[in-house]
């Protein structure tokens, strides 16, 4: 479904601050994968996401949605197939416009934009049965601006639109980061719900690992533009905490160990 | 002074056209667009000529207006495709149509229309081969008004496009240029082109100004390369003071509102330039004074109403709670 190959990009080439975001990051997803992405800041893990979605273009490797070259294609374009939500709340979202507008854009997503009404009466009962899944009331609130919701009621808004339209790859970039707790494991549960729901062939960034490791059926990590673990099935399940914290060390100081021989 | 108001009514009403495409460029897609004052100027221009080479007023309006259009477009693409910011790209381009405008009138700064058909002649032409134009008109001038044709006209078209434009914009391509303007990435991730939103919306911004001021020529009887100057301004006053006044809860609301803005700040012009002491010339003046007062007198009253909110909640608290308020005046004696 989703595949990268070599994938490398660098930041600020031929300066101090040079920054390898991506070093030949390999990848494939397949239909229905549910993959949790994790690494410490600057792991390159947003790095990814933006190059999937098409928002930065990387300097070599190509990238392949359902088998079909998306490297040069535009973000616009590109989005067609991609549903995101991010961590903002305030992102994913037109504040000054109403919930069912909202929405009618999102259900836009795959089709051709004409010069008919956004919002008919068909629309308009199949967005209140979509959020009335939400259990959040917002049904009753479809004429209300978007501005006026709670974070939490936003992100989940935000995360129907990105999913009902039943896009081929969903990309979370820490969705539920700015949310307090008990909103967090709301839209934490929402999330696993449409994945199910809908067979989502899902990537989610996280520095929650609690949640890596609740969610998904692979997680990968991600340090310094590599990726250095990458656990699916049966040994992602088995993994806790302690193991990841423990294996990040192992990894971690084994490429330490390298670098040193490789400078002595 | 009754036909010194009705008149600036009648002006408002042809302005509103204008004022509507700033309420597109300016508040729905966020774009701070001086394109206008060249914009405007090209409508005319391009309606005059065309008119004094003997085309159908009709025709030279919408070539106007077509006119506009395309330097608004042009604005949009320097902006998305060029990058450069949005002041500065209307700016260019106003810069650019100064010339381009004089290009188009072969020349001259000023082009008159004398005895030309115009779309309004057009209308009156039509009203009195009715035949029922006598006692209708009989009893407009005798409530003040002379020449019933301009007002209606202008009124017609005015309430045409205003009513298209609250139909586009919740279309589904115009819902997708409203989100342009207030979360440009969120409909980018919908698979939206924001770049050909942006100049689809500055050039249908720019077709509204030209073809306000190919009525005004049509209007004033001439075209003028300094007609625009300062357009820009008295299409952002209409929109600032329509919006105080009626509010923006809605589309239909705003548009309207920016609409009665055009006619309001029409009539306050005229007003101040009853004054003795002020003279024509000070009409930019008037017009900067305006918009400076819209833009801050509804923040003062906010102000104010904040203050009384809350002198009013400490009196309600301290009356809730007299216990407290005795055991501080024994403290304090």
């Amino acid at each position: 479904m989703l595949r990268l190959e070599q994938v490398s990009l660098t930041f600020n080439e031929g300066t101090m601050d040079e920054k390898q975001a991506l070093q030949n990051a390999d990848i494939e997803l397949k239909s229905g994968e549910f993959l949790t992405v994790i690494g410490s800041n600057g792991a390159g893990k947003s790095t990814l996401m933006n190059v999937i979605s098409g928002s930065i273009i990387p300097d070599t490797g190509n990238i392949f949605i359902n088998e079909q070259a998306v490297t040069p294609m535009q973000e616009y374009k590109r989005s067609q197939m991609i549903g995101r939500v991010f961590q903002n709340p305030s992102a994913g979202t037109a504040p000054s416009m109403t919930i069912e507008e909202n929405l009618s854009m999102a259900w836009s997503r795959n089709k051709k934009r004409t010069l008919k009404p956004g919002v008919n009466k068909k629309k308009k009962e199949l967005f209140r049965d979509h959020l009335q899944t939400l259990n959040l009331g917002l049904e009753d609130r479809m004429t209300a601006k978007v501005g006026l919701l709670s974070g939490g009621e936003r992100q989940a808004l935000s995360l129907l639109m990105a999913t009902f339209t039943e896009p081929d790859i969903l990309m979370l970039d820490e969705h539920t980061a700015a949310l307090d707790p008990s909103r967090a494991e709301l839209i934490t549960g929402i999330t696993a719900d449409v994945v199910e729901k809908f067979q989502l062939t899902t990537l989610m960034v996280t520095h929650n690992m609690q949640q890596a490791l609740d969610l998904g059926t692979r997680l990968i990590m991600m340090d310094q533009g590599r990726i250095i673990l990458d656990a699916a099935g049966e040994e992602k399940q088995n993994l806790t905490i302690e193991k990841l914290l423990e294996e990040f060390q192992r990894l971690r100081g084994e490429k330490m160990a390298n670098d040193k021989a490789v400078l002595g | 002074m009754l036909s010194a108001i009705f008149g600036s009514v009648e002006t408002g009403i042809i302005y509103a056209l204008m004022a509507l495409g700033v309420y597109i460029s300016f508040r729905v897609l966020d774009f701070p667009d001086l394109t206008v004052d060249g914009s405007f100027v090209t409508g005319s221009a391009i309606a005059a000529v065309l008119m004094t080479n003997g085309q159908s007023p009709i025709i030279a309006t919408a070539a106007g207006a077509a006119g506009g259009f395309l330097a608004g477009c042009i604005t949009g693409i320097l902006h998305t495709k060029g990058k450069i910011n949005p002041l500065l790209s209307g700016i260019l381009m106003m810069i650019a149509l100064y010339s381009i405008n004089l290009r188009i009138m072969g020349g001259q700064s000023n082009v008159p229309l004398l005895n030309e058909q115009t779309i309004f002649t057009m209308i009156t032409d039509f009203w009195t081969g009715l035949g029922i134009s006598q006692p209708v008109n009989q009893f407009l001038v005798g409530i003040g008004i002379n020449d019933p044709s301009i007002i209606f006209t202008a009124l017609l078209l005015t309430l045409i496009v205003k009513f298209l434009t609250d139909y586009f914009l919740k279309t589904e391509v115009g819902m997708a240029l409203r989100a342009t303007g207030d979360n440009k990435s969120m409909i980018r991730s919908f698979s939206a082109n924001t770049d050909g939103l942006i100049i689809l919306g500055i050039g249908l911004s720019n077709a509204l100004v030209a073809l306000s001021g190919a009525l005004v020529a049509q209007q004033g009887g001439f075209a003028d390369a300094g007609m625009g100057v300062g357009m820009i301004i008295i299409g952002l006053a209409s929109v600032i003071i329509g919006e105080a006044l009626f509010g923006t809860k809605s589309i239909a609301r705003t548009t309207f509102a920016v609409i009665i803005g055009a006619v309001i700040y029409r009539i306050v012009v005229t007003l101040a330039l009853l004054a003795d002491f002020l003279e024509t010339g000070d009409m930019k003046l008037i017009t900067a004074v305006i918009v400076i007062g819209a833009l801050i007198t509804p923040k003062l009253i906010e102000t104010r109403r904040e203050k009384k909110r809350r002198l009013r909640k400490k009196a309600e608290l301290s009356k809730a709670s007299p216990a407290d308020e005795r055991g501080e005046h024994n403290a304090s004696t």
